[in-house]
């Protein structure tokens, strides 16, 4: 199945959680990432409920603290 | 209001745009930005809004100018080095544009003062230049709860990101970004480094933002998230929803009071926890 991550194309094997996306898809600092499905903003706590499906798009969103 | 004819001639580039004209030019001398820190990403913003006739800007830094602030904060100059930076940047602003009232405030954004300073000159627009969480969240808040337009951003490394906040036109950072990520979690400039162009391509983008909305046109990034990548070479812009369950724009607020989130203990220099 295809999902796309922050617009790029990826292909798994079968469907999985959020949460195991996060880790197959190698996400720095997980604990800290937005995690947006089909335009919709995630709770952390359904990480491991939310199952993606083929064609789904995931953005990784990421803190960016810097400005100085 | 009428023009004189340096004015005219000044902001010529402006009034030729079928968008500006000499009533959108009329807007931006009218028009007020307040610029919470004027580094890496408030110092181009000031003097672009500066240049275009932005008639009022805030500065709000209670830092000075340091060497390793040049590489990147192009408003100050080396013999800057020393100076309050709002004072560098007023001095520089009113080089580029005499017609441009500046106002400064030496001191730090806090949950103490930050509704005071917003409504000083009941301010337009808010452009978030600071370089942490504490102060990125406490100006969310309190333009959220003030009903104020502001523009946030983040940059390091080589990458930056950008986003509007419209009362009730889309989501504010809280909606993206739910609470500051716990102190050292996440790697600051001074920790991790910044090209030195990321302030301005994004900062720039910001004073962009300010423009369009002081002049009420185009579309702004409110719902969007832009993101730019300098090392792809990459922009994309992200939709973004409102999160009706938000802490503090959402239908039911439990976020009613500014909060004074913990510094980085590590780098929790008064002078540098600002901007």
């Amino acid at each position: 199945m295809t999902i796309t991550i922050n617009g790029k194309q990826n292909d798994f094997e079968k469907e999985m959680t959020v949460q195991e996306l996060l880790s197959k898809a190698e996400v720095e600092m997980q604990e800290y990432v937005t995690v947006q499905l089909n335009d919709e903003i995630l709770s952390r706590k359904d990480f491991d409920k939310i199952t993606v499906h083929d064609n789904d798009r995931v953005e990784f969103l990421y803190y960016m603290g810097g400005g100085k | 209001m009428r023009f004189t004819n340096e004015q005219l001639e000044r902001y010529s580039r402006h009034i030729i745009l079928n968008n500006v004209g000499v009533s959108g030019q009329e807007k931006l001398l009218n028009g007020k930005v307040l610029i919470i820190g004027t580094g890496g990403l408030g110092a181009p913003a000031a003097m672009y809004l500066g240049a275009a006739g932005v008639g009022t800007i805030g500065l709000v830094d209670a830092d000075r100018v340091d060497l390793s602030n040049l590489q990147r904060q192009v408003i100050h100059r080396t013999r800057d080095v020393g100076k309050p930076k709002v004072l560098s940047g007023k001095e520089t602003i009113r080089g580029i544009n005499p017609d441009v009232k500046v106002v400064t405030y030496q001191e730090y954004a806090t949950s103490a003062n930050i509704k005071d300073i917003i409504k000083d000159r009941d301010y337009d627009f808010i452009l978030d230049g600071t370089d942490n969480f504490p102060v990125k969240f406490l100006i969310n808040d309190a333009c959220v709860m003030l009903k104020k337009p502001f523009s946030h951003a983040g940059i390091i490394r080589f990458q930056g990101q950008t986003m509007t906040y419209l009362p009730g036109k889309g989501p504010c950072y809280r909606c993206v970004f739910q609470n500051p990520p716990p102190p050292d979690a996440v790697p600051t400039c001074q920790q991790a480094g910044v090209l030195g162009v990321m302030g301005g391509v994004i900062g720039t983008i910001q004073a962009a933002e300010a423009l369009k909305y002081l002049l009420g046109v185009g579309e702004l990034l409110n719902g969007s998230l832009l993101t730019y990548d300098a090392l792809k070479m990459s922009f994309r812009k992200i939709k973004i929803t409102r999160n009706r369950e938000c802490a503090v724009c959402g239908e039911h607020p439990t976020i009613t009071r500014l909060i004074d989130y913990e510094q980085k203990a590590c780098s929790f220099d008064p002078a540098a926890a600002n901007t």
